[in-house]
């Protein structure tokens, strides 16, 4: 499979003031995400989830390294906007992202900085809006929306862009359970549905059990990285840098502790309910 | 508290005024200005009352809230009548006073202009009562468009109005969350002298103030994400067109004009 995103030796450190020496966060950091492929990246507060999310759409520049976006070097100004095309970002709080006071006006507001046709326009943001299950809400007020409504107006607003790959910083974390599914289940449904390439930044543990691959990041080095039966196993690591494993796996840990032989790699309730059951008839 | 600010006031609707183009209203405000100042006679003024008073019946928009907007206004209106009544020579004396006197002339003054700015008022009312002020500042920013070439940052202004409009509410829940925080802590808003309470409100504005700033820095980097590069090539959703009802409204705008500037060339 061809990589979309690329990231290689990447070394970035924010400047410090006045002299003062910067804050390094990657020293030498490589990733690839294959086309197509549902990517979490899991870390605690500062491990550099954020800082790497932005070097995806060239809102930040390695200061050594590469980056590549589709085989764009995101460092290339004359290929800006062709990278942001590529990759659309959601963030973390979705009253800081939404512009207009129209939900559709908003949902418009990137194809209509791409200079796209009216009729085209009008097309693009009724499916984008279907797509995320909030085409009867068109012509609401945003504010009067609730966070996870919110949030899936900022991912409609991306797909009107038509991107290839859609980076979502956090974009759970300021919402209620309720939210937070709809947002999750709308984004497996894209990437399931139009193949488009899914990078989940976030730290709940039970959202990242949903990718196909899970990526540890720790003080700016990849601490694991496989499918999340591989990754969440290892729980001693994860708990060394101080993250939870699922709360399926934490059992079964718990319980192993204790002289039971319990597999580490059931991570669904239903997987856990079996094992266990297994377990106690054996 | 705060949550009642409105602004605009836009009530929707779906009449004829509803759905002219917001290009069309803001020339007919402009329109029916203008001839509200041409206007110097009671047949003049009679006519512009009866425009008023039919673009209010059609609009549907109740009589009442309109009267109800213009509650701040008494006091100006007030002082504007009371001015003119007093102080206008001319015409036969009704009544004297003291040294005031009333005279005819001084009456017709004060009654035309008192009703020329209930009048203005209400008509602009009009306007932003049936348009949202979305497509106001679509309209505007259509409308200011040749100004561009005066290097006008035609767009910039409408892009601004826009977001402002889209933040107040966001603003005013957070001016609400902090107040509260406030009050929790024992912070006093209600009672005191009005600089006290003023000085209690200092503590609100420095994190909201704070916010705004963190708010406006993440809001610029995701229209950046969604390659947002200014005015340039930027296409519409939504495009304005002018259909038939827009020109026929721009034909009784220019009848209107038309139409005071003769009654007030014969002094009616």
């Amino acid at each position: 499979m061809e990589n979309i995103i690329s990231a290689e030796h990447l070394r970035f450190a924010y400047p410090g003031l006045d002299g003062a020496p910067g804050v390094t966060v990657f020293e030498d950091l490589s990733l690839q995400v294959e086309a197509g492929s549902f990517v979490a990246v899991l870390g605690t507060n500062g491990c550099g989830k954020s800082t790497l999310a932005k070097h995806f759409n060239s809102i930040l520049l390695p200061s050594g390294g590469k980056v590549y976006v589709c085989g764009m070097d995101t460092a290339d100004e004359d290929r800006l906007m062709a990278v942001r095309r590529a990759v659309g970002m959601v963030f973390q709080n979705p009253d800081n992202q939404i512009v207009a006071n129209v939900v559709e006006e908003d949902v418009a507001f990137g194809p209509e900085n791409l200079g796209v046709a009216s009729p085209e326009i009008r097309r693009r943001v009724d499916q984008a809006l279907r797509q995320v299950g909030m085409y009867e809400y068109r012509e609401h007020a945003p504010h009067l929306l609730s966070g996870g409504q919110k949030q899936r107006i900022a991912i409609a607003g991306i797909l009107a862009m038509e991107p290839k790959c859609i980076v979502l910083d956090e974009p759970t974390a300021m919402l209620d359970p309720r939210g937070r599914k709809d947002v999750i289940d709308t984004v497996k449904k894209l990437n399931r549905e139009k193949g488009i390439t899914i990078v989940l930044i976030t730290h709940h543990m039970e959202e990242a059990a949903e990718a196909q691959r899970v990526v540890v990041l720790h003080k700016g080095k990849i601490a694991a990285d496989g499918t999340p039966k591989e990754v969440f196993r290892q729980v001693e690591l994860l708990h060394s840098i101080g993250l939870a494993a699922p709360e399926t796996v934490e059992l079964c840990n718990e319980l192993n502790g204790r002289g039971a032989g319990l597999p580490l790699d059931a991570i669904s309730p239903e997987e856990c309910a079996q094992a266990l059951y297994d377990w106690v008839k054996a | 508290m705060l949550k009642d600010i409105t602004l605009g006031q836009y009530f929707p609707g779906n009449s004829v005024i509803h759905r002219l183009d917001p290009r069309t209203k803001l020339i007919m405000t402009v329109l029916y200005i203008v001839a509200l100042f041409v206007a110097g006679g009671w047949l003049s003024y009679g006519l512009m009352l009866i425009f008023l008073l039919g673009c209010i019946r059609i609009s549907r928009i109740p009589l009442k809230s309109i009267v109800r907007g213009m509650k701040p206004l008494v006091i100006i209106v007030i002082f504007t009548g009371i001015l003119n009544l007093f102080y206008t020579d001319g015409g036969k004396v009704v009544l004297k006073l003291w040294a005031l006197t009333v005279t005819t002339e001084g009456l017709k003054r004060a009654v035309f202009m008192v009703g020329r700015i209930l009048m203005l008022v209400s008509g602009t009312f009009l306007l932003t009562y049936t348009t949202s002020p979305i497509s106001l500042t679509d309209g505007l920013e259509s409308l200011m468009g040749p100004l561009k070439k005066l290097r006008v940052p035609v767009h910039e202004l409408s892009m601004m109005m826009c977001i402002a409009l889209r933040f107040i509410p966001t603003l005013i829940e957070e001016t609400d969350k902090i107040m509260s925080a406030q009050k929790a802590r024992g912070a006093d808003f209600e009672t005191g002298s009005i600089l006290q309470r003023a000085k209690a409100l200092i503590p609100v504005l420095v994190p909201l103030f704070v916010s705004a700033f963190r708010r406006a820095d993440e809001l610029a980097t995701a229209m950046e994400c969604r390659c947002y590069q200014g005015g340039d090539g930027r296409t519409k959703m939504k495009l304005l067109r002018y259909h038939r009802n827009d020109f026929t409204a721009l034909g009784i705008g220019a009848c209107l004009v038309a139409g005071a500037a003769v009654l007030a060339a014969f002094g009616l």
